[in-house]
């Protein structure tokens, strides 16, 4: 039920986000969804992709330091109060998000959210008591 | 003033008969008291008694840094602790430091020497002196401090940092001479222009600058802005610390060696081999008469050159240029000495990893910044924000800890450091020092 991300160091400075994306764009590598956080001096990119180790590869032969990192993908309604019933089952369960981001599937009216938790398996478990869709990595890989 | 003019005044054939009579009782000294030494002397196959005129100096072995590493860190003392009455110290080339020690006697000629340095640069015992280096294992504040008492004016240890006190001390207490880096007596200036103090609010009329390598344009500078004469002094804390050698203010050429207490030459820093007066090369230092740690023929790494000139103070000792560089990799920021290899083996101490790094050094405004710049690698990189920065904050602080200095930590991407051959560049200096002066065979290099 993990899905595997891939994390980029970036300085910042003008371009550096573009070349990732050039990057991945010559290689065939397809982006689902990306995430920067970033502080005046350096960032982080968070991604998906379909390939991720040859994103990872490629990143690498280019200079970049590279991780890769696990977290989860949830399927919600593209419509008020989806995300809300994810995050209070997530409060009542004391469980911390580290960070999350949203992407929309155009086709199917659907949101997806990528959490990074601490505990992820506990997260799984009180996420699918709670019958929330949680999307296995192959499926987000190929959206 | 001259201090001490029986010593310093000395004719130069006298002079010599002392230090050649100095130099014999210290060979034998050591030899007798310091087993490193004595070792050294053995393996070259050279006794005191070889020593059958000054010039036979150049047959003893070097002392270097290493040295002090390897007998870290008494190893060097030449008399039983109980006879070791201060101990201070400073940055040895990796993580443990070069630790020096000083008899009653020691810091008795100490206090007299800098107390040269003081009278050499217009102190007089009506003047009031504000010490702004740092108190502490660095040999800069003390050294000073009890040559001021000595000479009988007064001094104000207010220590480094926290300008704008400074300068409230400076106006309120009547201040008339400053002992800093000649980098912050700039800062001062700049804090004073900010602050709307203009130089005639003060007293001040002389200062005393060390420890850091500066040039003519900034002696002009600072005497312009803060309207004092401005000298310059060296020393460095293996020998003794600060009253080694300092400037006079008559003539502000050159500073003048204590050869009573130091007998100097300048070699080929490559070769070893000693040269000729007036020539430029590595300046090499032998104690005439410390007890708890003297020093045989100790490489100073800094470049100089000696020279005779009639002098119109009166002094007859030979003078040397301001040091205008460096044979190893140290470097100097506000005052503090750093090599590139502390650094890393700071670094090798967090994560178990030396990553590449870059040392980055810039004069904002006229105080210097140190900057490392860290390459994010794997090991180094976490997709946590919080755990990120976390990192950095103990980067930060271990190495401004190890240092000594505050330092701000940059993490790079990997390919950004500039890399010879493979090799990365540790240092970047941007600031506007004195630079290398190369002798022919350094050009050659
Ligand atoms: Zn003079």
């Amino acid at each position: 039920m993990k899905v595997e991300q891939i994390s980029v160091f970036l300085e910042n400075k003008a371009g550096r986000l573009a070349e990732v994306a050039k990057i991945l764009g010559e290689n065939g590598i397809n982006i689902r969804a990306l995430s920067l956080a970033d502080t005046t001096d350096f960032g982080i990119l968070r991604l998906i992709v379909d390939d991720r180790a040859k994103a990872k590869e490629v990143l690498k032969q280019a200079g970049f330091t590279v991780g890769i990192t696990e977290v989860i993908a949830v399927e919600v309604d593209d419509q008020p109060g989806g995300l809300a019933k994810v995050l209070t089952t997530l409060a009542d369960n004391g469980l911390n998000v580290e960070y999350m981001y949203a992407f929309v599937e155009k086709s199917r009216d659907k949101a997806v959210l990528i959490f990074k938790f601490e505990n992820l398996d506990k997260a799984i478990d009180v996420l699918t008591k709670a019958g929330i869709t949680i999307l296995p990595g192959e499926k987000v890989y190929n959206l | 003033m001259i201090f001490e003019p029986e010593w310093e005044c000395m004719p130069r054939d006298e002079l010599k008969a002392l230090q050649f009579f100095r130099l014999k009782k210290q060979i034998r000294r050591v030899y007798e008291n310091v087993e490193p030494y004595r070792k050294k002397m053995d393996e070259a196959g050279i006794k005191p008694e070889d020593i059958k005129s000054l010039e036979d100096v150049r047959h003893l072995p070097f002392t270097t840094k290493d040295d002090f590493r390897e007998n870290y860190p008494y190893g060097l003392f030449a008399v039983p602790m109980e006879k070791i009455v201060r101990i201070h110290s400073s940055s040895g080339t990796t993580g443990k430091p070069t630790v020096v020690g000083y008899t009653k006697r020691d810091l008795d000629t100490w206090s007299s020497l800098t107390a040269r340095v003081l009278a050499a640069g217009g102190v007089k015992a009506k003047d009031v002196v504000q010490i702004a280096f740092g108190y502490g294992l660095f040999t800069g504040g003390f050294g000073l401090h009890y040559g001021v008492e000595k000479i009988g004016a007064s001094v104000i240890p207010v220590s480094s940092g926290q300008t704008k006190r400074q300068l409230m001390i400076m106006k309120d207490y009547g201040t008339t001479a400053i002992v800093c880096t000649p980098s912050y007596a700039l800062h001062i200036a700049e804090v004073m222009e900010e602050t709307g103090i203009s130089p005639d609010e003060l007293s001040l009329r002389v200062g005393l600058f060390g420890a850091e390598p500066w040039t003519e344009s900034m002696r002009q500078e600072i005497e312009k802005r803060l309207g004092i004469d401005a000298t310059d002094n060296y020393g460095l804390s293996e020998v003794m610390g600060p009253g080694v050698s300092g400037e006079c203010i008559e003539a502000k050429s050159g500073l003048h060696v204590f050869e009573d207490h130091f007998l100097v030459e300048v070699i080929n820093p490559e070769t070893g081999e000693v040269l000729p007066e007036g020539e430029w090369g590595e300046l090499v230092i032998t104690t005439l008469t410390k007890e708890g740690l003297p020093l045989i023929r100790y490489r100073t790494r800094d470049i100089t050159k000696l020279y005779y000139e009639e002098c119109p103070c009166g002094r007859t000792f030979i003078k040397m240029t301001k040091p205008s560089g460096r044979t190893d990799d140290m470097i100097i920021v506000r005052g503090v000495n750093i090599f590139p290899s502390q650094v890393e083996e700071a670094l090798l101490e967090i994560e178990g990893v030396a990553p590449h790094f870059q040392i980055v050094i810039d004069r904002k405004g006229y105080l210097d910044e140190l900057e490392v710049w860290v390459e994010a690698s794997e090991k180094l990189f976490f997709d946590s924000m919080r755990k990120q920065k976390e990192l950095l904050d103990r980067i930060t602080e271990h190495l401004s800890q190890a240092l000594g200095v505050k330092v701000a930590v940059k993490l790079v991407e990997p390919k950004t450091l500039e890399r010879t051959t493979g090799k990365a560049k540790r240092v970047i200096d941007k600031r506007d020092l004195p630079k290398y002066v190369p002798s022919k065979y350094l050009e050659e290099k």
